[in-house]
C-alpha cells in the first residue's frame, strides 16, 4: 500500500487512511494542503456547486521575466493543477444553506493573488449581494503575485472594497484560514471577515518567518503566526479541525438565517 | 561573437547566452551538419544579446530612480506639513493602548480649508530613524490613521496622505498585535469615508504598508518615487534566488511613476526639480502645495456618496485579464 510521509511528525501514513482522514495526519493532527476541488467536495452538498467566473484568464501584461516568463509559469501551473487560477468561486449549498463560496488553492503559484483572484472575489461579492446569501472564503496564500507588479497590490484594495459592499449589504462574511495564509491576502480580505475560523497549526501572518528572521537575526518562536498563537492574540474566533468544519459552518449559518 | 559584448547584459542571462554560444560552436564542428544556418543562428543570438543589453540599460535607469526615491535628503512628510499647512495640530495615539511615531496624523489648514493630514515619518538622523523604525509602521500607526480618518469623515474634512515607507514593520510584536488586520482595516476605512482623499507618494511606496494610506480619489506620485508590491531586494531573493537580480527585479516590477501612470495605477505624476527633489526641497514642497490646492478645488462640491462610490469603482476596475 502506498505511504504518505507526514510533513510535521514524519510518520508514514497509508494513503487510503490519509485520504479518508481528509489529508490530516492521524498521528499528530497536522492539516496538510488540500486542493480546491477536494475542499469543495468535503464541504458542499453533492452537485450543489455552480462555478462562477469560469472563463476569466490571467495575462502576462507586463511581460515579466525573472528566470522564466510569467506566461510560462501560468501555463505550467494550469497543467499541474487542472484549474485556471489560484481561486475557484461559485455558489453552493451547505446542508441546504445557500452560500457564495470561494476556495483558494496553494498549488497554483503558491496561492498568490493577481488580477484574476481579485476579479473572481469581486464577482463572488456581487453574487452574494445580488442573491442575499452569506459569503465564505477558504484562504491560503503566499502573498501577492509579484509578476503582476503593483496591479497585484491593487487587488488588496479591490477585494477590500468588494468585501465592504458585502458587509454594507448586511451579508455575513466568514473566512476560513488554512495553512499558510500570509502577505497581501492576510492584509486584505482574509482578516476582515465577521467570523474568522482557522484550521489547527496553520501559519497566519503578514510577514513570514523568513523575513522576520532577517530582521531580528534569530529564529522566531516555534509557534510564530500559528492559529493557536493568533487565537491567544485575539485575531481569530475559533480553531476548528477539518473534519468538524462543515458542521461548524452550518451551526453559524443557522444562527444567521 | 566578441565576448566583450556580453559584459553589458544582466548577469542572470549570461548562462543562457553562453550555453547557446557553446551549442552553436559544437554544431559547427560537426563536418556534414547542415541542420542550422549558422549565420542566421548567430544573428538571432546577437539580437537576443542586444535585447538583453537594452534590458540592462533600462534596469540601471530604473535603479537610479529607486536610489533617488530612497535619498535621505528628500523632503519628508513633516517638511511638507511645516510649509504647506497652517495651524497644524498633531494628533497622537490609537486609543487602543499605543502610538507610533512612524506615522504623523493631524489637522491643518490649506487654501482656507481644514484637512486631515496623514503621512509616514522616516526620521532625519540615525537616532530618529531608529525611533521611527525607518518609516516602517506598526499596527498602532495604522490604527491611529484610522481614528483620524474617521474624525475627518465626521466633520467633512478632506484627507491628504503622504506615503513614504519601505513597508510595514516586520516584527513579532507587530504580528502578535494584528499587523495584517490593521492594514486591512486601514484600507477598509479609506473606502468608507465620504470626503475627498488625495494620496501622494513622495518617496518609497512599500507594498501593503503604503497601500494602507493610498486609497485616494486621486493618487499622485512624485516623479522619482516608487510604488511596489515588494521591494526589488525581496523580489530578487524569491524569484532570482540571489541578489544579482535586484536591479532587474526593480525593472520587471515596473515600479516607477511613468510605468504606473501608463497602466493607470496612479493618476498623476508630480514633476521634480532637475536631478530630484533632494536638490531643491523648497521648490518641491511648493510644487506639491500647488498640486494639493488644485486637487482640493477639483473635488469641491462633489457629494460624499459620489466620492465614496467613485473610489470603489476606481480600485475595483484595476486588473488585467481576458475572457476566453
Amino acid at each position: 500500500m502506498e505511504k504518505f510521509k507526514c510533513e510535521n511528525c514524519n510518520k508514514d501514513i497509508d494513503s487510503e487512511i490519509f485520504i479518508l482522514n481528509l489529508r490530516v495526519c492521524p498521528y499528530c493532527n497536522y492539516h496538510h494542503n488540500i486542493n480546491a476541488r477536494d475542499r469543495l467536495q468535503i464541504t458542499v452538498d453533492n452537485n450543489s456547486f455552480i462555478e462562477l467566473g469560469k472563463n476569466i484568464n490571467s495575462e502576462d501584461f507586463l511581460g515579466f521575466y525573472d528566470v522564466k516568463s510569467y506566461d510560462t509559469r501560468l501555463k505550467e501551473a494550469r497543467l499541474k493543477t487542472g484549474i485556471d487560477e489560484a481561486i475557484v468561486v461559485g455558489e453552493a449549498k451547505i446542508e441546504g444553506y445557500d452560500v457564495a463560496l470561494g476556495v483558494m488553492d496553494f498549488r497554483f503559484m503558491g496561492g498568490s493573488m493577481g488580477s484574476v483572484v481579485g476579479e473572481k472575489i469581486r464577482i463572488l461579492a456581487n453574487h452574494s449581494i445580488d442573491k442575499g446569501t452569506p459569503l465564505a472564503i477558504f484562504c491560503t496564500s503566499g502573498g501577492a503575485r509579484m509578476q503582476e507588479g503593483a496591479i497585484s497590490l491593487m487587488q488588496m484594495a479591490k477585494t477590500v472594497s468588494s468585501i465592504n459592499r458585502v458587509k454594507e449589504n448586511n451579508n455575513l462574511y466568514i473566512s476560513v484560514i488554512t495553512n499558510p495564509t500570509s502577505g497581501g491576502v492576510s492584509a486584505s480580505f482574509a482578516t476582515l471577515a465577521d467570523i474568522v475560523i482557522a484550521e489547527p497549526n496553520s501559519l497566519f501572518c503578514f510577514a513570514g518567518p523568513r523575513v522576520i528572521k532577517q530582521i531580528i537575526k534569530k529564529n522566531p518562536p516555534a509557534d510564530f503566526g500559528s492559529s493557536e498563537r493568533n487565537l491567544k492574540n485575539g485575531q481569530v474566533d475559533m480553531i476548528v479541525n477539518r473534519s468538524d468544519l462543515k458542521k461548524t459552518l452550518v451551526d453559524i449559518l443557522r444562527l444567521f438565517k | 561573437m566578441d565576448l566583450k559584448e556580453l559584459e553589458d547584459i544582466p548577469k542572470s542571462y549570461l548562462k543562457e547566452i553562453l550555453q547557446s554560444l557553446s551549442k552553436i560552436e559544437k554544431l559547427k564542428k560537426i563536418p556534414f551538419f547542415t541542420g542550422i544556418h549558422f549565420k542566421d543562428a548567430e544573428k538571432d543570438l546577437m539580437q537576443k544579446v542586444e535585447g538583453y543589453k537594452r534590458v540592462e540599460r533600462d534596469a540601471r535607469r530604473v535603479w537610479k530612480i529607486v536610489e533617488l526615491s530612497r535619498n535621505e535628503k528628500r523632503p519628508q512628510c513633516r517638511d511638507y506639513i511645516d510649509s504647506i499647512f497652517e495651524n497644524f495640530v498633531n494628533l497622537c495615539g490609537d486609543r487602543l493602548g499605543g502610538d507610533d511615531k512612524s506615522i504623523i496624523t493631524g489637522l491643518g489648514k490649506i487654501d482656507g480649508r481644514t484637512v486631515a493630514v496623514i503621512g509616514h515619518n522616516k526620521g532625519k538622523d540615525i537616532k530618529e530613524r531608529m525611533e521611527y523604525n525607518f518609516g516602517m509602521s506598526l499596527p498602532q500607526g495604522y490604527r491611529k490613521s484610522q481614528r483620524v480618518m474617521k474624525l475627518a469623515d465626521r466633520f467633512g474634512f478632506p484627507i491628504i496622505t503622504f506615503i513614504d515607507t519601505p513597508g510595514a514593520y516586520p516584527a513579532i510584536e507587530a504580528e502578535d498585535n494584528g499587523q495584517a488586520g490593521a492594514i486591512a482595516k486601514s484600507i477598509s476605512v479609506m473606502f468608507e469615508v465620504k470626503v475627498p482623499v488625495i494620496a501622494i507618494l513622495i518617496g518609497e511606496g512599500g507594498s501593503g504598508g503604503a497601500l494602507a494610506l493610498a486609497i485616494g480619489n486621486e493618487v499622485a506620485m512624485l516623479e522619482n518615487s516608487t510604488y511596489s508590491v515588494i521591494s526589488p531586494e525581496g523580489c530578487a531573493a524569491i524569484l532570482w534566488k540571489n541578489s544579482t537580480g535586484t536591479k532587474l527585479a526593480a525593472r520587471e516590477l515596473r515600479l516607477t511613476s511613468r510605468n504606473l501612470r501608463k497602466i493607470k495605477v496612479i493618476d498623476k505624476i508630480i514633476p521634480e526639480p532637475f536631478g530630484g527633489a533632494q536638490n531643491a526641497p523648497e521648490r518641491m514642497i511648493k510644487i506639491v502645495r500647488r498640486y494639493i490646492i488644485g486637487a482640493l478645488r477639483r473635488y469641491d462640491g462633489v457629494p460624499g456618496e459620489q466620492l465614496k462610490s467613485g473610489r470603489a469603482e476606481k480600485f475595483e476596475s484595476m486588473g488585467f485579464f481576458n475572457y476566453g
